[in-house]
């Protein structure tokens, strides 16, 4: 057998990126994509860690509902169960849904702006081993970390690791200290990766392309990426004054030595809550690209829809505290989160409304992107029904802690951001490989996902109002939540199939897809101009566009958008 | 870099609300009224920094290597006294007995003072390194755009400083 060291490597710049030459080695291959700073390899290889942590996550989530599925369970103890929804909650946050963020927004905004790249390359490349280095490290905790039973200890503080159990005095050995490093690193990272967001999508824009003609998708992740600068600070901040009580006997959440415990949850939820909004304006975006061109409509609305987007990343950093109801702030403070809260949700119901206005009258075609974009759609308002119920704090105070409260955030994060994440998946797939996803298996994938994320998570409400508190390893026969909890687990079950049929499908249209073509969609923004995959250029000459839709002006040239807008 | 700046101002505040928040409310220990002396001398080089690196950006755009090179020398020392000020304070103050560890006071304060002194240790190598390049002549009129990106950090330690300054200093005593 040839050595590698024998074979010729192929390195022909003009192979479109992504795809697997048939004279490159193995070796020659993985090299290139680990020494890459091409935003698109970047962008894939982020989708993929999220991809895998993602079913790392759902493994977590299906051994919590298997130990709930039925009253005073035995399948895992309760310093297991701990950690499995401290990891859970950890790994789904940030290191499945950044990362998709963080993927989609490198793949997407230099090819929809019409750039080479992004403006700071390296610096990508750096955000990207940060962000994967960051999840390695925490995951290490399984091995590495020393809790009070021993060697092998994630973290279990939950995910938002309150003071003062995480202090040295109650949290011995040394699993929150990876919690902390772990994310600590990851959010350097992100903020690299915000950074170079902003820039490039204020310096690097194609000729003509003004802010009020780029795709939806721009604005909105130029709102993130300054969301993350404002929102993931404070967050390392406090993770750097934990760090400083643990190991050199700071007390600034210490209450022995008149430390405050709440400052702790200030910090962590100025940070956690305009988190869920990073989370959530990128799946905005997906939707706003993907409903227009399967309602054959262009987006209703466009500047308002900015206006609201704005008005979502300022507001959102004013909420936080209605996390915070049952701690006992006073009055004025929980008036005054309450009505922050109850605002932030008129800009989000105007977005619905828009993408409504936007499916009103056009010719939908239910391919699957869109069938999750209309699931999306009708969860995520809702989710947001719930989280406004949540916003009432004398509410709060009956449902804090409860598994209502779980049942709201599950409905936001998987019934709006998992669901747009696979639109955006199924719509972007053929552009980054060439080949298109299966529609049958996407079909039974949706509806499969579909059913189980209503039996579960349309269930949870149920036990949360009948008083089940979360972070419980069990719970008697005598409460009545035994037979709601098994259908929750049963529709967990469902997403798991749905889960693995996604990846299948992934796996099999790789090698035997569809081919996809430049635009197989049928779409207007610039993307769909290159080549599927694009080249490692991206455009050959940087494109001029007159409108927000450059690709329709193209192909109707006797009807441009340019006359409209 | 303006990226940068507001990600490390967003930390930067959370140290200063931690340390308000916190001000009278040590149980015990020093206070800062007994044991913090206005670091005058180590603010005015500080200061004067931001000036000299500002006369050296401008002698590169106008060619003058060797000004560049003098001024740029004149920042690193400045900013190096400053570092040296600030150990010696931070000695004073451990022998009078305020550790990180001592109460609350001391906790923020050489959290957020020493937040600072770390971001003037990262700017000072930066500088020192860009130094080097300058020495060797690798530091050319057409990289001046580069220089200016460096000095701008360099203008946001010291802002930092003016905000610690006035928290620790004037505020909080």
């Amino acid at each position: 057998m040839d050595s590698i060291a024998n074979q010729p490597l192929d390195l022909d710049s003009s192979t479109p990126s992504g795809t697997t030459t048939s004279g490159k080695s193995l070796l020659a291959c993985l090299h290139e994509w680990i020494v890459t700073v091409d935003h698109k390899k970047l962008g894939i290889m982020y989708i993929l860690y999220a991809l895998l942590f993602l079913v790392v996550g759902g493994v977590e989530a299906m051994l919590i509902r298997l130990q709930l599925s039925v009253p005073n369970n035995h399948l895992v103890g309760p310093q297991s169960f701990n950690q499995l929804f401290t990891m859970h909650g950890t790994t789904m946050i940030f290191l499945a849904a950044m990362p998709f963020i963080f993927g989609f927004a490198n793949y997407l905004v230099p090819l929809m702006i019409g750039a080479r790249d992004m403006a700071f390359p390296r610096l990508n490349a750096f955000g990207f081993w940060l962000t994967a280095f960051g999840g390695l490290l925490l995951y290490f905790s399984l091995v590495g970390g020393e809790g009070m039973t021993g060697a092998g200890s994630a973290p279990d503080v939950g995910w938002f690791a309150y003071s003062p159990l995480t202090s040295k005095a109650f949290s011995k050995g040394h699993s929150t200290d990876y919690w902390t490093l772990g994310i600590l690193i990851g959010g350097f990272g992100s903020i690299a990766t915000a950074i170079n967001i902003l820039t490039t999508i204020l310096c690097l824009r194609c000729p003509g392309m003004t802010l009020m003609r780029m795709p939806l998708l721009a604005w909105l992740y130029l709102v993130v990426s300054g969301m993350v600068l404002f929102a993931i600070s404070p967050l390392s901040a406090a993770q750097i004054m934990l760090l400083l009580d643990r190991f050199l006997g700071a007390h600034f959440f210490d209450t022995q030595a008149g430390g405050s415990a709440v400052l702790w949850m200030h910090f962590f939820w100025i940070f956690g809550h305009p988190e869920v909004y990073i989370l959530v304006l990128p799946v905005f975006a997906f939707a706003s690209e993907i409903i227009p061109v399967f309602s054959r409509k262009a987006i209703f609305g466009y500047p308002v829809m900015v206006g609201a987007t704005v008005a979502i990343g300022f507001v959102s950093v004013g909420v936080w505290a209605h996390h915070m109801f049952a701690v006992g702030m006073t009055s004025m403070g929980n008036t005054f989160f309450a009505i922050s809260t109850m605002l932030v949700g008129v800009p989000t119901g105007i977005k619905i409304f828009n993408w409504i206005g936007t499916m009103w009258g056009g010719k939908i075609r239910f391919a699957t992107p869109m069938l999750f974009s209309i699931g999306f759609l009708a969860q995520f308002l809702i989710a947001g029904l719930t989280g406004i119920m949540l916003a009432a704090a004398p509410f709060d105070w009956q449902l804090t802690d409860s598994y209502f409260v779980i049942a709201h955030f599950h409905y936001v994060i998987v019934g709006a951001i998992v669901f747009m994440i696979f639109a955006a998946v199924y719509y972007w797939f053929p552009k980054a490989t060439g080949r298109l996803l299966n529609e049958k298996l996407g079909k039974w994938h949706f509806w499969l996902f579909l059913i189980g994320f209503h039996l579960t998570f349309d269930t949870m409400h149920i036990p949360g109002i009948l008083g089940m508190p979360r972070r419980i390893y069990t719970y008697g026969a005598d409460r009545g939540w035994g037979a709601l909890n098994l259908v929750c687990t049963v529709g967990a079950v469902f997403q798991a199939l749905g889960l693995l049929v996604f990846v299948f499908n992934i796996i099999r249209s790789l090698r035997k897809g569809q081919p996809a073509g430049n635009d197989p969609w049928d779409a207007w923004t610039l993307e769909w101009a290159t080549t599927s995959p694009p080249p490692e250029y991206n455009f050959a000459k940087a494109p001029v566009v007159r409108s927000r839709r450059p690709l329709w002006d193209l192909k109707h040239p006797t009807d441009p958008d340019w006359k409209y807008e | 870099m303006i990226g940068l700046i507001l990600a490390e101002s967003a930390i930067f505040t959370i140290f200063v609300v931690a340390y308000l928040f916190y001000l009278g409310k040590s149980p015990g220990g020093p206070s800062p009224q007994q044991v913090l002396e206005l670091p005058l001398i180590n603010t005015i080089c500080l200061l004067s920094s931001s000036a000299t690196i500002t006369f050296a950006v401008r002698a590169l755009g106008r060619g003058r290597k060797d000004l560049f090179r003098i001024w740029w020398f004149a920042t690193i020392a400045l900013g190096a006294y400053f570092l040296a000020g600030t150990a010696h304070e931070w000695d004073r103050l451990i022998h009078q007995g305020l550790t990180i560890t001592t109460n609350l006071f001391g906790t923020t304060f050489y959290s957020l003072v020493g937040l600072h002194a770390s971001h003037v240790v990262v700017g000072l190598l930066a500088l020192t390194l860009v130094l080097v390049f300058a020495l060797r002549g690798a530091v050319k009129t057409e990289h001046v755009e580069r220089i200016e990106v460096l000095a701008l950090y360099w203008h946001f330690v010291d802002v930092v400083w003016v905000v610690v300054f006035t928290v620790v200093y004037i505020i909080g005593r």
